[in-house]
This record gives structure tokens, C-alpha cells and sequence, in this order.
């Protein structure tokens, strides 16, 4: 059975008629065409698919794109304004918190998640935000710079 | 941004080039390449771990709506491998299959769903075979040979003596032996394998694209298993999400997808899932080492016996290379006589192993600077010291013929000794915590290539056309090291600009000339160098350009970038009025940049293989691990790592920091959690749950000292950033637990349950009523 779906992704209002068992994952890269968000795992495991609903981190993979309904769906697409990047994407960028940047995208997810909650978090914060995402290149050191410089960023005024 | 001085880049931290492509979900990999058109692809695996194929039937799964085409074996009778001395596997088996998870038969299908409704049509009736999933098996007598060219399932017998290996262990004061395994490991690279093939039909062209290191690879086995032209095929590597060697060689994904898409006369997706990543695995082999080492009591080594057995799983891939690695690079470390090694590479049932970072000095290495802590604890000298007295003086040859240049491995020992404030806190840390120490180091790029051309090591192109912007063509793969930022990097200080004059295009056969790929670490070294040529044949024309607008000679002129001059008093010429004076007379300026590898780096004669290990320059690491052990539960916690890297000259300091951080995390994977394990030939670890990688939670702070030693053949004096400080975090940690604990651990990962599991055996040992040795190692 399909039904209508209706959410506000990346700041847009949307209407698509969508399977009852389509991951939300499967609807953000093949109906709607943002490849941004990743897959990594057969499910659960990597956290690559990261994405905010209601400015709530959540595996895309694991959650039902009808749960979506009349929520706001926000991607690594929907970061920066005027084309300049976020506080966030800054970090990674700036402080090589991302390196083959596959998992940057869900990182970055998690981080913004977390930034949204708390302004200047702590190392331990950082980590507990983080800990369902896997990095295989950076080793997380720069990562952990990463977060320290967007939440500076954000103090500055860049949104997160 | 455009003064009237040379800008450089060099030395500096500088954010990687395509950053913001990555931050901002605009990177496209393979798997984000979707048009309406696509196919979806997907195998069929055997179920069995050795078996002679008796029939594979597709008849029904063809006749599901929707499929589009099957491929079994009988549509491709030729064989694919790195080394073209051992190309001993076809894209989906053909009369036998050799591990669970083969590939044997794929489908094209309108969809996905469809496509796995296809695969569990398939039916395949083997008559199976006793499989092996140790070496030991797989070698014993009467095994029968899983390949009919490797008879006794051994893929090769390496074995050299240079020096005189038992005077020199006479001469010793101390004599000790160790035992040593180390599991099976896979890269587990964030992307899963992906290929996007496109066959068109109408001009017989192949366009695939794939998440590889090696596209120049991919194309030759495309056009062996396609029997194609090669001139009909072009390989594009869009982002690639990681790779540390898995993706060194051509791997199956991408020739069965090509296959697929030939027979429909379209184009297939081909995406396969974690598991099955899993399953292609190219990991490093599960190894067996005994390593004996003779010293005199200054700690001088005299002597070395080394037999290493590497279970290689069903398929030669890079397994000839890496049991000679194994050997080889026993040197070039520190100065080494005497010296006997016997290594054995099995064929298995398991997936082919290949060449993961750090390609066969890995496990080496932990043994070796395991039972060096071993006998600096024994001869009561600290483990510094023991090192210390055993350094090469470069420049040299070793034994084995290696010729280190460069050798920044002292500088590196005092950097960590140093940072880690060792001499003070070793021997005085609280109870339960405990400091280690190891060294480790690699190659900057073989010398010599697998598929040996005659051609350079490396081409590099920059085009100058009337908007001024320098286009760097370049086949070297990104791959997340950051090469392209390396390549912008290299042609903006030898021209003085700015970055944002310089683009760099890669990754497309059609456009960018061939590069051998991101392996051994050889990009910066290699394709760094052949960018410095082509950027100095490109200021010699830019130069002469200018003499003749300054009227001038042109060894006069001086290059500052933006602006050129003919003396401090000329009023010179901008850098868009030289360029439009060079373009007067050519057009479109391209120029080439070439570099080859010297003969006297090519490694020696002296024994079946020696040229493995043969390099232009060795990179050296040095490392501290400070560790707590929870003698309750067996937890152990990394506190912090300090590791001293000589890259020869850091090119972009913020990389190198990354690559570093990155290799001893990968280290650590491996020393403490991860390995795979099979059930029946069954892999059960075929996830991120069950093989454990660490996570943020797990990881600890990573201070990173960079050592430049100036290699005086690298690019800038630069050497390998990437693969050298992997090694070394393992015995520096297992020495650490040895340290906190006194229990030395010889098996790799060392788990909670292994370390619970000693601790116990410990105490029962310990007890009065049981009397024992005082030594204890783990596992015994």
C-alpha cells in the first residue's frame, strides 16, 4: 500500500506518494534524488545515514519514511546559507574532521543535532553525540577538533 | 589575493581542496550515480566452501518478469588477478567454487526487489569438496589443492639467509623466541562496494564506473575479462569512501557488472551490500610468526630467524607480494646481519586476502617489537636504548639491498621519549596502568610496479589556456588521502600562485593520463615529483614568455608568481600578460611532467623476490601508548598515543596530522578488536557490530610529532605519510598492557575476554598451592 506523505524537507513542503514499508532513507536518495545522506551498513550499524527530524538525530535506515509525516526532515543538504557553509560543515572542513567524507554527511547530522541541544558541548558530550557513528579514516581526533570549531563558530554568529 | 610575491603552500595546515564538497552532501560516489535508466545488479554467492560445480540454473529466475539478463561463469571463460603471474580467478567460478560467498552467477533486474527475488530462483548443484580453513590444513599432507597450479595449496615458498645467520646467533648474549598470531582483518572502508557499468551497445564502448584505487587496473582486467579493446573502454572513479588497500586491486563487483551490462546492452548499478563487502574482503591474512632474535647485552642485534605462515584465503590476489614483504622488510629499520627468513603463503577457503595498509610489514612488526621488549625488560636495558643502539646511519644498503636515503627514525624516538615524558613516568604509573613503545615503517611506493610498462611511474599534465587557470591532470585516485590537494599544492609553489588559479582533474580515463593508483603509498613520492616536472616545464615556457614580452634574457627573469620581473628595477609583467605572450605563440600550452624510480632502488638479486620492498624512501614512526588495565574486567583503555612520523617533509601539515592519526587508530583496531570469524567457511562477522570496529567512545587522544628527515629524492623532500604508523601501535600496546599488567600478549586483538582469561589463568598460577613460573604469557 502506498499513502500520501507530506513533510517539510530541507525547508521545502513536499507531497509524494510513498510505500508503507519505504525507508525513510530509500525516499530521501530515490524519490526525492538528495544522495547526500549515505548508506554504510546493511542497517544500524555505521550511522552514515544520519539524518534531523524535528532537530532530532535519527537513523534513516532504520526509520520509516511514513513516520516523516507532517515533520521536518533536514539533511546535510539543507546546511549553510547563501551557498556558504555552516558553522558545522566548516569544522569538518576546515579542521579535516572528514576525510574520504563518506561518513561526513551523518557526522555532520549528529553535530548539528547536538550543537541544536547545546551550544558549547564538552568533550564527553561530544563523544555521547557521536558514539553511533563510525569513521574509518580520521581516527575521531580531528573530528572532536571539528565540533570544539563550529560550536566557536556558532558563538560567532555562523548558524550551526 | 594576488600580491607580488610568490605564494607557497608547502609545510603549511591547509583544509583539503574538495572539502566542501564532502561537508555539503555534494561529493557524488558511485552508488549516488541514479538515473531511471539503471539496471539493478546483484550475485549470487555459493553456499559452499569448496565444491566442484556440477550445474548452475537460471532458467527460472530468467523467467521472472522483470530480469533483464543472468551471467554464470559459462559467459566468461578468462581469469582476473593483480599480479600477472598468478591471475587465478574468474569474475563468477567456473567448474569449482572456493570459498562461501563466491560469486557465481548476477542478475539484471528493473529493480532491486526483483533483482533479489532473481538470485533465490538461481539453483546450483556442486559435488563438495573438503575444505581447509587454516593454512595448517590447507598444507597438511593429502589436502587436496584448490588450485591445480598451486600444488599442495602453497601459493609460495619464500626463503633467504643473508649473513651468517648461526654465528650470529653465537655471538649473541641473549638469545629469545616467540610465537605469534594475529587474526584476519578487513579494511571495512566506510563505502561499500559500487560499480556503475554502461555498455553502449551501438559503438561497443564500456564506460564503467567504479570504487577503486586502481582505475588504470580496472581497466586492464576489464578489457581481459570483456576481451575488449582497450581503446572501447573508459573507467571513471567518482569520490571513493575510503579504501586502505581493499580496493587496490580489480575486484569482482565491477567486472560482473560489466558483464551484465554487455549482455543486456545497458546499464547496471551494481551496490552491494555491507556483508557482501565483507565477503570480498582483501584483508590482511591471518598470520602465524615465530621470530627468534639474538642480542649482546648492549643490545645490539646479531642475529634473526623469522618463519611467517599467511592463511590467503581461496585466491592468489596480491599474496605472493605480501609474503615477501613479510620478509623484506625485517630491514631497512634498523641494521640488520645475519638474518634467516621462511615464509608460507596457504591457499584457503576463506576470502582472498590482499593488500591492506600497511601491505605484509604489519604483523612483522608486532612480533619483532614485541620480543625487542622482551629482551630489553630480560637484559634490564630500557627499550630507547635498545633501539638506539641498533640505528642504520643513511645513507646505505641493507643486506637485502634496500637503499634508505633518509632516515628520520632517531629523531622520531627522541620526539616520543620526549612528548611522553617517559623517563619520568615509566616504572612510576599507578597500578594497572602501564607506558609501551614500538617502531614501525614503510615504503614511499614500490619501486617497481606489478604491471612493469617501460613507461614512467608517473605522468602528470597542466594546461594553460587564456583564462589563466592551470588545469592539473592527474590519473592519481583520491581517495580520501587527499592526492588531488597534494597535486594543487605541488604545481602552486613551484609556480608561486594561488590556489584558486589551480584546478585539478582526475579520475577519468578519457581526460587524464594513466596513473598505476593509490597504492604502497606511492602518490606523493611518484606523482608528487612528476608534478614538480610538468610545473617546471611549464615556468621554463612561462620564463621564456616573459623574456620576450621584458625584452629580456631568460635567465634574468624572475618568477614571483603573479608577476614576473626582469631585475629588482624592471617594471615587469603580470602573470595574465605573460600567459597571453606564451599563448601568442602555441595556443593552449599543455605540458607533461614524468617521473621514474631509480635502478638503484629497485631492490636486489640475492634472493627469488628481492625486488619487493624496493623503494625511494623509507618513512619511519615511533610511538608511545599509555594504557589502563581494569584488572577486574579485563577492559583495557588507550589514555593517549604519542607518535613521532618521518614523512621527509610534511607537504600539508593538517594531512599528514590525519593520515597519521588515522594509520594508529587503524592500529588500534586491529591490536584490540578487530578480527573476522568463520563458521564453516561461513563468515559471522560480516557487520559493524560483530567485526568491532572502535568507536569515538573507544579512541583515544592521538598527539602527532612530525620528523622531517628531507629525503633527497622526494618531492620537496617528502616521503610516505599514510601507511607507516600503523604498525607500530600494536606492539607499543601490547607492550603497555605488559607494562601495567606483566602478562605479554602474543595473539592479536587483545580482547577484555582475553585479557579477563589471563588475568585468571594468573591468579590460579599464582596460587601457593599451585606453585609455578613466575613468567607467564598469554595464551601459553
Amino acid at each position: 500500500m502506498a499513502h500520501l506523505l507530506s513533510l517539510v524537507l530541507n525547508d521545502r513542503s513536499r507531497v509524494d506518494a510513498v510505500p508503507d514499508n519505504l525507508l525513510l532513507l530509500d525516499y530521501l536518495r530515490q524519490v526525492v534524488g538528495v544522495t547526500g545522506t549515505k548508506t554504510g551498513c546493511d542497517g544500524g550499524e555505521c550511522g552514515a545515514c544520519t539524518v534531523l527530524i524535528n532537530d532530532r538525530p535519527v537513523l534513516s535506515c532504520l526509520t520509516l519514511a511514513a513516520s516523516a509525516h507532517g515533520r521536518r526532515v533536514d539533511t546535510v543538504e539543507s546546511l549553510g546559507r547563501d551557498g556558504r557553509l555552516s558553522a558545522v560543515q566548516r569544522g569538518f572542513h576546515e579542521k579535516l574532521g572528514s576525510q574520504c567524507g563518506y561518513c561526513t554527511p551523518g557526522f555532520i547530522m549528529a553535530s548539528v543535532g547536538l550543537l541544536r541541544r547545546t551550544a558549547r558541548p564538552t568533550d564527553a558530550e561530544i563523544v555521547e553525540a557521536l558514539g553511533s557513528n563510525i569513521c574509518r579514516c580520521t581516527g575521531y581526533v580531528k573530528i572532536i577538533e571539528a565540533l570544539h570549531h563550529a560550536a566557536k563558530l556558532v558563538a560567532e554568529g555562523v548558524s550551526p | 589575493m594576488k600580491g607580488n610575491g610568490a605564494v607557497h603552500t608547502i609545510g603549511t595546515y591547509l583544509p583539503m581542496i574538495d572539502g566542501p564538497e564532502k561537508v555539503s552532501g555534494r561529493a557524488k560516489y558511485t552508488a549516488d550515480i541514479l538515473r531511471p535508466d539503471l539496471l539493478a545488479g546483484r550475485i549470487y554467492r555459493s553456499p559452499y566452501s569448496h565444491g566442484e560445480i556440477l550445474a548452475v540454473d537460471a532458467t527460472e529466475a530468467l523467467r521472472l518478469p522483470g530480469v533483464k539478463a543472468v551471467v554464470t561463469g559459462a559467459d566468461c571463460d578468462r581469469t582476473f588477478g593483480v599480479l600477472p603471474i598468478a591471475r587465478s580467478e574468474h569474475p563468477l567460478a567456473r567448474d569449482r567454487v572456493r570459498y562461501r560467498g563466491e560469486p557465481v552467477a548476477a542478475v539484471a533486474a528493473v529493480d532491486d526487489a526483483t533483482a533479489r527475488r532473481a538470485l533465490g530462483l538461481i539453483k546450483m548443484t556442486v559435488r563438495e569438496l573438503p575444505a581447509y580453513y587454516d593454512a595448517a590444513a590447507a598444507l597438511a599432507p593429502g589436502a587436496i589443492s584448490l588450485h591445480d597450479m598451486k600444488p599442495g595449496n602453497l601459493e609460495r615458498e619464500v626463503f633467504f639467509e643473508l649473513g651468517a645467520v648461526e654465528e650470529g646467533f653465537g655471538a649473541a648474549d641473549l638469545v629469545r623466541e616467540g610465537t605469534y598470531n594475529c587474526a584476519e582483518v578487513c579494511q571495512n572502508q566506510m563505502e561499500m562496494h559500487a560499480a556503475l557499468a554502461d555498455y553502449d551497445a551501438v559503438r561497443d564502448r564500456m564506460t564503467v564506473h567504479a570504487s577503486t584505487q586502481v582505475p588504470y587496473y580496472v581497466h586492464l582486467m576489464l578489457a581481459r575479462i570483456l576481451d575488449m579493446d582497450m581503446s572501447r573502454i573508459r573507467v571513471i572513479k567518482p569520490h571513493v569512501g575510503g579504501g586502505f588497500g581493499c580496493r587496490t586491486e580489480t575486484l569482482n563487483v565491477e567486472l560482473i557488472a560489466a558483464l551484465l551490462a554487455r549482455k543486456v546492452g545497458g546499464a547496471v548499478r551494481m551496490v552491494v551490500n555491507r556483508e557482501e563487502t565483507f565477503i570480498t574482503h582483501r584483508g590482511r591474512p591471518e598470520t602465524d610468526i615465530r621470530l627468534k632474535i639474538g642480542v649482546r647485552k648492549d643490545g645490539r642485534i646479531t642475529a634473526v630467524e623469522c618463519e611467517c605462515v599467511q592463511r590467503g584465503g581461496a585466491h592468489s590476489g596480491y599474496g605472493v607480494v605480501t609474503i615477501l614483504y613479510a620478509g623484506s622488510m625485517l630491514y631497512a629499520i634498523y641494521d640488520l646481519h645475519n638474518v634467516r627468513y621462511i615464509g608460507r603463503r596457504a591457499l584457503t577457503n576463506t576470502p582472498p586476502c590482499g593488500a591492506f595498509r600497511g601491505h605484509g610489514t604489519v604483523d612483522i612488526r608486532f612480533a619483532f617489537e614485541s620480543l625487542l621488549d622482551q629482551l630489553a625488560v630480560e637484559l634490564n636495558i630500557d627499550p630507547f636504548a635498545l633501539r638506539r643502539a641498533n640505528f642504520l646511519h643513511a645513507p646505505t644498503f641493507t643486506d637485502n639491498d634496500l637503499m634508505v636515503n633518509s632516515y628520520g627514525l632517531p629523531a622520531c624516538i627522541d620526539w616520543v621519549e620526549q612528548a611522553s615524558d617517559w623517563r619520568t613516568r615509566k616504572g612510576r604509573l599507578p597500578k594497572g596502568k602501564g607506558l609501551g613503545m614500538a617502531c614501525s615503517h614503510y615504503i614511499s611506493g614500490a619501486s617497481k610496479p606489478v604491471n612493469w610498462t617501460g613507461e614512467p611511474h608517473a605522468t602528470v599534465k597542466i594546461k594553460l589556456d587564456f583564462d589563466g587557470s592551470l588545469v592539473v591532470l592527474s590519473g592519481a585516485a583520491d581517495i580520501g588521502q587527499g592526492s588531488s590537494t597534494i597535486l594543487a599544492q605541488t604545481v602552486a609553489e613551484v609556480l608561486g600562485l594561488d590556489l584558486s588559479r589551480i584546478r585539478v582533474v582526475t579520475g577519468d580515463s578519457e581526460v587524464v593520463p594513466k596513473d598505476n593508483g593509490s597504492y604502497s603509498s606511492r602518490v606523493t613520492f611518484m606523482v608528487g615529483n612528476a608534478a614538480i616536472d610538468a610545473s617546471q616545464n611549464l615556468k621554463r615556457l612561462l620564463i621564456a614568455a616573459a623574456a620576450r614580452k621584458l625584452e629580456a634574457r631568460p635567465e634574468d627573469v624572475e618568477c614571483l608568481g603573479e608577476f614576473y620581473r626582469a631585475g629588482a628595477q624592471d617594471q615587469g609583467a603580470t602573470f595574465d600578460e605573460v600567459v597571453a605572450e606564451a599563448l601568442r605563440e602555441s595556443g593552449t600550452i599543455t605540458v607533461t611532467g614524468n617521473y621514474s624510480t631509480i635502478p638503484e632502488s629497485h631492490g636486489g638479486k640475492k634472493y627469488r623476490g628481492a625486488a619487493i620492498g624496493g623503494t625511494m624512501g623509507y618513512s619511519y614512526s615511533a610511538q608511545v601508548v599509555e594504557v589502563t588495565v581494569d584488572e577486574e574486567t579485563g577492559l583495557i583503555r588507550v589514555d593517549k598515543v604519542w607518535v613521532a612520523h618521518d614523512c621527509g617533509k610534511a607537504l600539508n601539515r593538517l594531512t599528514v596530522e590525519g593520515q597519521v592519526q588515522g594509520s594508529v587508530w587503524m592500529g588500534m583496531g586491529q591490536a584490540m578488536s578487530e578480527e573476522t570469524a568463520y563458521h564453516d567457511g561461513l563468515l559471522v562477522t560480516a557487520n559493524m557490530l560483530d567485526y568491532r570496529v572502535p568507536t569515538i567512545e573507544d579512541s583515544p587522544p592521538i598527539e602527532v610529532g612530525i620528523v622531517e628527515s628531507n629525503d633527497p629524492h622526494g618531492p620537496f623532500g617528502a616521503k610516505e605519510a599514510g601507511e607507516g604508523s600503523l604498525a607500530a601501535f600494536l606492539p607499543a600496546l601490547t607492550n603497555a598492557i605488559a607494562d601495567a599488567i606483566g602478562i605479554r600478549f602474543d595473539n592479536l586483538p587483545v580482547t577484555p575476554d582475553r585479557v579477563f582469561e589471563a588475568m585468571e589463568k594468573r591468579r590460579r598460577v599464582l596460587d601457593p598451592r599451585l606453585r609455578a613460573a613466575s613468567k607467564l604469557h598469554a595464551g601459553e
